[in-house]
């Protein structure tokens, strides 16, 4: 027997929101219904249309009308667009899973802190840039002490639609704010790099972490490996350019002088639901919502 | 007489590529009073990256950068103080630090086809009551018509200029003035140059630039900055002097703070080497000459190899990381071939 699946909508029928629309489709415990815009002449809404999905160009007005309808919200805007919509889906009944930089609710990454929050009204996906470090910070700082981390997260220039551009400066904030938050670094800076070479770059992230003495160094790359594998379960192409490298010297972080730091750098390619495979970004974006939209689905 | 142009000196920000970003404040005071008094009426002083831009990847700073800008505040008597913020690696925080420090100017800069991420903080740069000019990087990857729509996005959301911003010091003659004459006929606000000396060509890209009526100049004194260095302040008023063009700045006394004040930072400065005459070859950004020295060093792998492949890569400004990435792929590659043979 099939248990009941639970009712979802998307707010934002952009790059992300049509991407997520896709993996939503395939997923065994959530039923994709809706998804919802504000441009009728959006690709989104038409590729929704073909698929048989509900489409709407009427906004967030048209989800909290029949809000009886859906269990979550899935948003895919702009951070300050879902500042507005937060608290009318809220006072709906609607559990909101955040794709924006907003940051309203606690900050999720599905294999390091997914089970603290899953009776949050709200959580936030932070950044793509987010989704795919902080991971590598937390694993680091699981074995050791880390000072201070830093991420530089490279995407496509074509994979960055104006939500993200206009978005650049809180997209740099939150992804910064999860490599302490999730990641448990003392101190965290990241930096985001638009890339516009053809054919398109793979999206590409550099986690730099500070070792405080005393770190094992067979122990830090396991665990990084580890991490990679874990991650790569739910976005396949989640995977290392090359080992961990470990770089001795004498920098002076936010966090303190430290004597050696920790490199790992990552590629994301994507599963070209929606965007071609180079769009990494949006991938594990939307496969780390799905993994959260589903682990909320089976708690409540 | 009025000058022709406005001259920019960035030697204590594109000059902090040169030394690693380890300003200290007494040379940055010493720099600014000195320029200050030759008659430079705008200095730009931040980390190299921009403010923000001390980090692991492109290099911690000796001294906090807002530190270095509030000492050249006090320092100046006539010219203003500038800073650069690269968004994406600077955030609107910086940049309130920097107007509280006292910086009047802020060059936002994108890469070149990437204008529309200076949106907020062009906006924000006005509502701080300072002067917002866009920067251009990388202005050898595009064509003039593609980095005169980029110049138009940043004339929209207010900018009071646009720079063409030859990061990688590859532009010709020709390619420079091609690109200043562009902006000049597709945008109303000031267009700027700001040129690097990888091919030997800045002052004369800059004085090519003037012939189409540029607005705004860029130099650093004895060329200190990114690469093999940027158009030499004292270069460029030598030569626009001798060419009648009148600077603002006194000649010899610019020539006394190149060779007095500034010269003993880094006595070396103004050879062009091999790397640095490959960044201009191969188009790739000046910043990334030191890192790339370094990791060549880690990794016994040649930083001329590791420039070229940079180059092929594409790689922007910002994707320092991606030196590491190319020393640690060549290193692989070179025990792979002593392997097999």
């Amino acid at each position: 027997m099939q248990a009941m699946k639970t009712s979802v909508a998307i707010v934002g029928s952009g790059n992300i929101g049509t991407d997520l629309m896709y993996k939503l489709i395939r997923s065994p415990h959530l039923e994709m219904k809706a998804l919802v815009g504000v441009d009728p002449h959006s690709e989104g809404l038409a590729r929704a249309r073909e698929l048989g999905l509900e489409a709407t160009a009427d906004g967030p007005d048209w989800l909290l009308e029949r809000a009886g309808e859906f269990d979550i919200v899935f948003e895919a805007t702009s951070a300050w667009v879902h500042r507005e919509n937060a608290p009318r889906y809220e006072a709906a009944g609607l559990k909101a899973v955040d794709l924006t930089p907003a940051k309203l609710g606690p900050l999720v990454v599905p294999p390091v802190n997914l089970g603290e929050h899953l009776d949050a009204a709200n959580v936030n996906m932070i950044t793509c840039g987010g989704q795919a470090t902080a991971p590598i910070v937390a694993a680091v700082s699981r074995v050791c002490d880390v000072p201070y981390a830093e991420i530089v997260s490279t995407v496509a220039s074509v994979s960055a639609g104006p939500g993200t551009r206009q978005n650049i400066d809180e997209f740099t904030k939150t992804t910064s704010a999860s490599l302490t938050e999730v990641g448990g670094a003392r101190h965290g800076k990241a930096i985001m790099v638009l890339n516009p070479a053809h054919p398109p770059i793979l999206m590409r992230n550099t986690v730099f972490c500070a070792l405080g003495d005393g770190y094992d160094r067979d122990q830090v790359a396991q665990s990084i490996l580890d991490m990679v594998a874990e991650v790569a379960t739910y976005v396949p192409g989640y995977r290392l350019k090359n080992d961990p490298v470990f770089e001795e010297d004498l920098y002076s972080t936010p966090g303190g002088e430290v004597k050696a730091r920790v490199v790992t750098l990552l590629e994301v390619e994507g599963a070209g639901d929606y965007f071609p495979p180079y769009a990494g970004n949006l991938d594990i974006m939307t496969a780390s919502a799905v993994r959260v939209g589903e682990a909320l689905a089976q708690a409540s | 007489m009025t000058p022709r142009f406005r001259l920019t000196d960035s030697t204590l920000r594109d000059g902090s590529h040169a030394v690693a970003h380890q300003f200290t404040e007494q040379q940055v005071r010493r720099v600014v009073k000195a320029l200050d008094g030759a008659g430079v009426p705008v200095i730009e002083v931040s980390h190299g990256d921009g403010v923000g831009g001390s980090s692991f990847n492109y290099g911690f700073s000796h001294t906090d950068e807002m530190t270095l800008v509030k000492a050249a505040v006090e320092e100046a008597t006539r010219a203003k103080i500038a800073v650069l913020m690269v968004p994406g690696i600077g955030t609107m925080d910086d940049l309130r630090m920097a107007a509280e420090a006292g910086a009047k100017v802020v060059r936002i800069a994108t890469h070149c086809t990437e204008a529309d991420i200076s949106h907020q903080h062009i906006v924000l740069a006005h509502e701080l009551g300072m002067e917002a000019i866009g920067f251009l990087m990388m202005a050898s990857m595009t064509t003039p018509e593609l980095l005169t729509i980029e110049a138009q996005k940043m004339e929209s959301y207010g900018a009071d200029g646009v720079y063409v911003t030859d990061s990688a010091g590859a532009l010709t003659i020709d390619e420079a003035r091609r690109r200043v004459a562009a902006l000049k006929g597709g945008i109303a606000c000031q267009v700027g140059i700001h040129a690097h000396n990888n091919l030997s060509l800045a002052v004369a890209n800059s004085l090519a630039a003037l012939e189409e009526g540029v607005d705004q100049i860029d130099g650093c004194t004895t060329g200190l900055g990114a690469g093999a260095g940027n158009c030499p302040t004292e270069a460029l008023v030598a030569a626009c002097e001798k060419s009648g063009i009148p600077t603002g700045v006194d000649p010899l006394q610019i020539i006394d703070v190149a060779q007095e004040t500034v010269r003993p930072i880094k006595p070396e400065q103004g050879v062009i080497d091999r790397d640095g005459l490959l960044l201009g070859y191969a188009g790739v950004y000046g910043s990334f000459l030191l890192h790339a020295k370094r990791a060549a060093d880690r990794y016994g792998v040649d930083s001329k190899e590791i420039l070229l492949e940079l180059g092929r890569r594409q790689v922007v400004g910002g994707q320092e990381d991606m030196i590491i990435d190319v020393a640690v792929e060549l290193q692989k590659r070179a025990a792979a071939a002593q392997g097999a043979g």
